[in-house]
């Protein structure tokens, strides 16, 4: 019986990590449903932009207010959690406080300072996260793409982060021999006083609960990100190493066009000709996407690493002037559609069986493409370096060259280039009349 | 105005057996729009006034394929592309300068994976060398002192992170600089770009030109100066919009500097 705590403690962080390993399988699985695209060019720039907007959150300061606050919680949490190296040796190996073994008790003391005081920074910075989405109702937090779900996604991190820190409080304000050392209980030392009148039994019992809820509290809360916008806590570092270099007004070449442009131009290829032995024709399937599998796996690791932030949407020009269209919806809606395509490989066997549903018009409307003026806005604002316009730009390349379905005054537009050579109908013979008038 | 302009082409230079300094991208709506075609007049008397021995293509020259990109048409924007650099190319073009941001970004991004790899400038840019190098002088002559904002076109601005040398200029004309609330990275679109300005924008409760408009008017500027023939046609939609015709003026960088000297 002496080791069942032990026992009982390996077996939840084993299910803790297994099903968070089942997870990160499933993840790398529904991305790598994209194209496959080779990004290896540039590396130490890509791994200066992660350590700049990953880990430094650079572009997180734009807002300044939001930002520092940002950078409190996510500090916090990362230092934080250098404590659960020792409760994970504790509850395996059954010592208490294996830390003071160690280290000097000043040197721990100082650590568990530094964490108590984080703690209370953290606490205080998530209520104020809190009353910014509930409260203030800013305006981004409550666009029509912010229905019940995201809402209470965000909500609930906010609600784990402070039951988290305050157990990780309540657990060292009701170590007896922790308080006695008075060494690093900063913060606990007041909080230890609420508990004083109790007999040392309760408060080891406390102690105790405090210490386990929160070491389970971690194991959820690490299972909870794959199904929440909490996920970027992770994946914002390869994010932001993949993300684009080029400047943001490049939009990519087609390839698949460029062969069969330059066959069109060159007097000399017999476009019947049948290719050379040994060489399969290289035809796209479709051109541009209407699904997310027509989607890189660039773009589709961008669907998953949004924070459903909405900095993109209140920069977004169209947005703002009363259009549908909404970045941030954009992403949501590439995230929604991709794990619905992942469920529907999981409930047939590993292979993806028709629904009947895309991503185009089931959950992106025609509508929102066409109001997009390309402007960049939403690229330029997004703290963890995501692409919206790239995904609006290949639906629209779907549109129009799949389905030649774009708007009726583009399609003159487009007939006035191919003819004149320029988007209105004047003739390619006048361009330098001007010089005269 | 009937006067007649000098301007020579690159089939004639050829003729003579001279290559051009630079390569004047003159862009649809700077050949065929009656509003951009006055800024590329006021650009070709900078280019005079420093001069710049410069060509254009003229009649050779077709669109970019940008507004064709935009829309999603990868076909014909191709088209239009290796067709343009194959004249390009055959007439040894090293650097070009355009006033219009679409075309220097499409020219300067996308055509280099197509075979087209030359030194692109925007006007701004150029006349900004210009400057520098003391072949071209600034005088604000009626522009001192007056309260000029900048709108930053997206394909300059964000597209290609140029922010400084439009706002240089202004200041070289003695002229009070005002910023609008969202400008540089956070400066917000005229609504053209991506094809918009070939179409009806979709349902909303306002137009993108008039929201900036109404921004670009609370700095209580006298001048909202432009560098790109599409944001030009927007401001100025705008402005009349709003009813201001009579105090608020649209212009182009390269207007103002021209316009100022009377050129
Ligand atoms: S690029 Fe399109 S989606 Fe992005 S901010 Fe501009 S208009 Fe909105
Ligand atoms: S795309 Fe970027 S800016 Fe937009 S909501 Fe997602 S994380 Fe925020």
């Amino acid at each position: 019986m002496e080791y069942l705590p032990n026992i009982c403690f390996a077996i939840a962080l084993f299910i803790g990590i297994a099903y968070f390993t089942r997870n990160v399988k499933k993840l790398i699985r529904n991305i790598k449903l994209g194209l496959d695209v080779e990004v290896v060019d540039q590396k130490p720039l890509r791994w200066k932009n992660m350590l700049m907007v990953a880990l430094g959150q650079s572009k997180m300061v734009k807002r300044p207010i939001a930002g520092m606050l940002h950078i409190i919680v996510y500090l916090g949490f990362i230092i934080i959690n250098i404590e659960i190296l020792e409760i994970v040796i504790d509850g395996l190996v059954g010592t208490h406080r294996v830390g003071l073994k160690v280290l000097p008790v000043h040197v721990y003391g100082v650590l568990i300072g530094t964490f108590e005081i984080l703690a209370v920074l953290v606490f205080v910075a998530v209520i104020v996260f809190w009353l910014r989405r509930n409260t203030i109702k800013l305006q981004r937090f409550w666009n029509s793409e912010m229905t019940s779900w995201p809402k209470n996604d965000a909500n609930y991190i906010l609600y784990f982060e402070m039951v988290l820190m305050a157990l990780f409080i309540v657990m060292n304000a009701t170590d007896v021999n922790f308080q006695s050392l008075n060494s690093g209980n900063i913060v606990s030392q007041f909080v230890a006083d609420w508990f004083s009148g109790l007999p040392e039994n309760t408060l080891h019992v406390i102690e105790r609960t405090a210490w386990w809820l929160h070491i389970l509290g971690v194991l959820i809360f690490l299972n909870y990100l794959y199904f929440s916008k909490h996920l970027h806590i992770l994946l914002a570092f390869p994010n932001t190493y993949y993300a684009k270099l080029t400047p943001n007004g490049k939009l990519n070449n087609l390839e698949s066009v460029t062969n069969e442009v330059k066959m069109m131009l060159d007097p000399n290829i017999d476009p019947f000709a049948s290719p050379p032995e040994g060489t399969s024709p290289e035809v796209p399937a479709k051109f541009g996407a209407s699904d997310v599998q027509d989607l890189s796996w660039v773009q589709l690791l961008n669907a998953y690493t949004c924070t459903e932030c909405g900095r993109c949407t209140s920069e977004c020009p169209a947005n703002q002037t009363g259009k549908k269209l909404s970045p941030r919806k954009i992403m949501m809606d590439t995230r929604d559609r991709l794990e619905e395509v992942g469920k529907n490989i999981d409930a047939n066997k590993g292979v993806f069986k028709e629904d009947g549903k895309q991503l185009l018009d089931n959950y992106i409307s025609r509508e929102e493409l066409w109001a997009c003026t390309t402007c960049n806005a939403c690229v330029e604002a997004c703290p963890v370096s995501i692409d919206p316009l790239s995904i609006i730009m290949d639906m629209r390349r779907y549109l129009v060259m799949e389905q030649s379905a774009a708007p009726a005054e583009l399609n003159n537009m487009m007939t006035n280039i191919e003819n004149n050579g320029a988007p209105w109908p004047y003739n390619q013979m006048d361009r330098l009349n001007w010089k005269n008038e | 105005m009937s006067e007649e302009l000098k301007v020579p082409t690159m089939a004639e230079y050829v003729a003579q057996g001279k290559q051009p300094e630079v390569l004047f991208w003159v862009g649809c709506a700077g050949s065929f729009d009656d509003r951009a075609k006055k800024i590329t007049k006021a650009f070709v008397k900078l280019l005079h006034k420093a001069k710049v021995e410069f060509a254009v293509l003229g009649a050779e020259e077709s669109c970019t394929g940008d507004p064709a990109k935009r829309t999603g048409n990868e076909f014909l924007f191709q088209m239009q592309a290796v067709t343009n650099i194959e004249l390009l190319n055959s007439y040894q073009i090293k650097s070009i300068v355009t006033a219009c941001p679409h075309c220097f970004n499409t020219i300067k991004n996308e055509y280099p994976d197509l075979g087209g790899n030359y030194e692109v400038m925007h006007h701004t840019q150029f006349l900004k060398s210009l400057l520098d190098e003391g072949r071209l002088t600034i005088d604000g002559g009626k522009f001192k002192g007056k309260r000029i904002t900048f709108h930053d076109p997206c394909y300059l601005g964000r597209a290609n992170k140029v922010y400084e040398a439009p706002r240089e200029l202004i200041e070289k004309l003695e002229a009070e600089l005002v910023e609008m609330k969202r400008c540089r990275q956070n400066g917000l679109c005229c609504g053209a770009g991506g094809a918009q300005m070939f179409k009806e924008p979709e349902k909303g409760d306002k137009d993108v030109n008039v929201e900036r408009t109404e921004e670009a008017l609370n700095t209580n500027t006298e001048i909202i100066a432009a560098g790109c023939p599409f944001c030009n046609t927007m401001m100025t939609d705008g402005v009349k919009a709003k009813e201001k015709e009579g105090e608020v003026e649209v212009l182009d960088i390269a207007e103002l500097i021209s316009n100022a000297q009377d050129l």
